[in-house]
């Protein structure tokens, strides 16, 4: 899959889990750019990106991701 | 509808909904569920409160007289508990033959506490069944085995609550096994965020818990009307007559077969069946009269309306003729055509999408889970004896020449007594059905109906009717409040299949007699105005009460004049 693809498709459900149209992930984007990207909406992020593109991420991938980058990098990784 | 759905409804605007104030209690993290609740409750059109307590606080909640739970005032509470805290403690347990047991205590000490200091519905979340598989297949035979005490403790808590009354189950056990484990639970997220629920099975869990309170705020399925061709019975009984209908081992027969039985099960429940069918009526009742695999006989049908008129006014006449509430009312019919017209004229009213091929109709409609309930009592069962009495009154209305003479004929004797033991379900079951007649529309759950029958507070009345046709049974309540200076009608109620008899008069000359033998000379009486109860508006002024402008009402000893009615005592 190609790495554009991911973003764009990521977008979407940054856009349906945080409820703002106006979000667009870059590689470098962490929670702290996010307002309501706490613990919960994590959860409900990692949930719903493991579902749109039928992966799951490990226990240490969940707590340890660094930014949207290395979440891309897993989801091609696995998808 | 998924979680994401669920969580935007959230934030939208509910004001103007009837609000509802749920508590929710956990030993592990809820807060994904409160939000899946609050969101499958604005679907349902209502605007749920919550509150989330923090995780496991269970204890600190229920028995601290000052905590949160108790400054919230919920109307319900949720105890959500899950297997995998569970298991925790069982492994640090010393008895484990005695684990189920000590857990159940532990679990009826929350009802209780709950209950002592505030009268609630308790909604108890079921342990969902998943095994350890440290004894293999052999750990249903051995008693200290987690699965077998986990199976003990889930029957110790349904066995439990039906001495609780106020304590109502949500069986998040059997949504597990409906969505297999895989989508049930995700353990990274146990493990994580202490989640026992995936985001796929919350707006389950949140339909069905929601569902309970939907019943609990009086809002239930209480009639199903059936089309009978190609939904009862494979076939068109007017082209392929008696012989031809599919019915039992006649071709796709068994499907039909099923879903009448069912359909029977639901009706000695209490759901009430009619017949909505475009066909001459001698020929649509013949199967019933006469076929030998009909499960359905004429006497479970409460109204059999067959006619060429279109559905929607058929549906209007039968829902006229019963009283009730048209969103009570379930409409089967296999033809798309005639769900879509009665969708369109009548929007209340439910109407499943049945499936096309007649083999999945019941597992379907079970799926639906249409038939949510908090309360069952034995006058259940007749409810369709005595709707079928109704319709005979109706037929023998019209063969009199005025309304006094047909009330005349009918012979109704009636009785007056306070609450006892014996009629507290009866009792609680018609304050929660009661929506058009109802004053004041408070809710009871049987403890608290037990609570005023033993209060000085209160003075209690129930009503009984019967005439030549039958026995209406328990059909009104009514309760009085002790003020200083004054009696004030707490709560009046009344089933609409006794209305315009002379019961109203009836009743109001009872509440009068009942003031003044107890020393008080003013009665005062309040009507509150629900989406539904727009009837009895007026009813205190039309019965002798003078109308004090704020939607009270006040009759005193000087100016009451009984009401005429034709009712005995």
């Amino acid at each position: 899959m190609e790495r554009s693809e991911v973003f764009e498709r990521l977008n979407e459900i940054f856009r349906d889990v945080f409820d703002d149209e106006n979000i667009t992930v870059t590689e470098e984007t962490t929670s702290s750019d996010i307002e309501d990207w706490d613990s919960l909406t994590h959860i409900t992020l990692i949930s719903e990106i493991e579902d749109e593109f039928d992966m799951k991420f490990a226990m240490k991938e969940v707590v340890g991701m660094k930014n949207v980058g290395e979440m891309v990098d897993i989801i091609i990784r696995e998808s | 509808m998924d979680f994401i759905q669920l969580k935007k409804n959230c934030k939208k605007d509910a004001s103007g909904l009837p609000s509802y104030r749920l508590a929710l209690l956990g030993d592990c993290a809820t807060q994904h569920l409160a939000m899946a609740l609050k969101g499958q409750a604005y679907e349902e059109g209502i605007k749920l409160e919550v509150f989330d307590a923090d995780y496991n606080q269970i204890v600190a909640q229920t028995l601290d007289p000052s905590s949160e739970l108790y400054a919230f005032a919920p109307q319900a509470v949720v105890l959500c508990l899950c297997t995998e805290k569970l298991y925790e403690s069982f492994c640090d347990s010393s008895d484990r033959a005695a684990f189920a047991e000590q857990t159940y205590r532990k679990i009826v000490g929350y009802w209780e506490a709950i209950n002592s200091r505030i009268s609630v519905s308790v909604l108890q979340y079921t342990y969902v069944e998943t095994d350890d598989r440290v004894f293999g297949n052999y750990a249903l035979k051995e008693e200290t085995s987690f699965f077998a005490q986990l199976k003990k403790l889930n029957y110790l808590l349904a066995e439990g609550m039906r001495s609780h009354k106020n304590v109502y189950p949500v069986d998040v056990d059997s949504i597990e096994r409906r969505l297999g484990r895989a989508r049930f639970h995700d353990d990274k997220l146990y493990a994580i965020a202490k989640m026992p629920f995936s985001l796929e099975a919350l707006p389950v869990i949140a339909s069905e818990t929601i569902g309970i309170v939907k019943a609990l705020m009086g809002r239930f399925k209480k009639c199903v009307v059936l089309d009978l061709d190609n939904t009862l019975w494979g076939g068109v009984i007017g082209d392929d007559g008696m012989d031809g209908i599919e019915l039992g081992e006649l071709g796709q027969g068994h499907a039909f077969t099923d879903l009448q039985r069912w359909l029977k099960e639901l009706k000695n429940r209490g759901i009430i069946l009619c017949v909505c069918s475009k066909n001459n009526e001698a020929t649509a009742k013949e199967p019933f009269e006469n076929h030998p695999d009909m499960v359905l006989r004429l006497d479970d049908i409460s109204m059999f309306v067959a006619n060429w008129e279109d559905k929607a006014t058929n549906i209007k006449t039968i829902q006229k003729t019963i009283n009730i509430g048209m969103d009570s009312i379930v409409f089967l019919d296999d033809n798309p055509f005639e769900r879509n017209l009665v969708k369109g004229m009548i929007p209340e009213i439910t109407v499943p999408d049945l499936p096309e091929d007649p083999a999945d109709y019941l597992s379907y409609l079970k799926g639906l889970n249409l038939f949510e309930t908090t309360s069952f009592s034995s006058e259940d069962k007749d409810r369709t004896k005595q709707y079928q009495a109704e319709i005979g009154r109706a037929m023998l209305e019209q063969q009199f020449a005025s309304f006094d003479d047909y009330l005349a004929g009918l012979e109704m004797v009636a009785e007056a007594k306070p609450f006892d033991a014996f009629h507290y379900p009866r009792i609680a079951q018609l304050t929660q059905r009661s929506n058009q007649f109802n004053l004041r529309t408070v809710r009871y759950t049987e403890a608290e109906i037990e609570e005023i029958a033993n209060d000085e507070k209160y003075l209690t009345l129930y009503f009984t009717l019967k005439d030549k046709f039958g026995d209406h049974g328990l059909i009104s309540v009514v309760i009085l409040e002790k003020r200083e200076k004054e009696l004030f009608v707490h709560e009046w109620l009344m089933s609409c299949r006794v209305l315009k008899r002379g019961m109203e008069e009836f009743i109001v000359n009872k509440i009068m007699e009942t003031a003044f033998a107890n020393g008080y000379e003013t009665v005062v009486g309040e009507y509150l105005k629900t989406p539904k109860n727009a009837m009895v508006e007026k009813i205190y002024a039309r019965l002798g009460f003078v109308d004090r402008g704020d939607n009270t009402f006040t009759a005193t000893k000087e100016t009451f004049v009984p009401n005429k009615t034709l009712i005995k005592e």
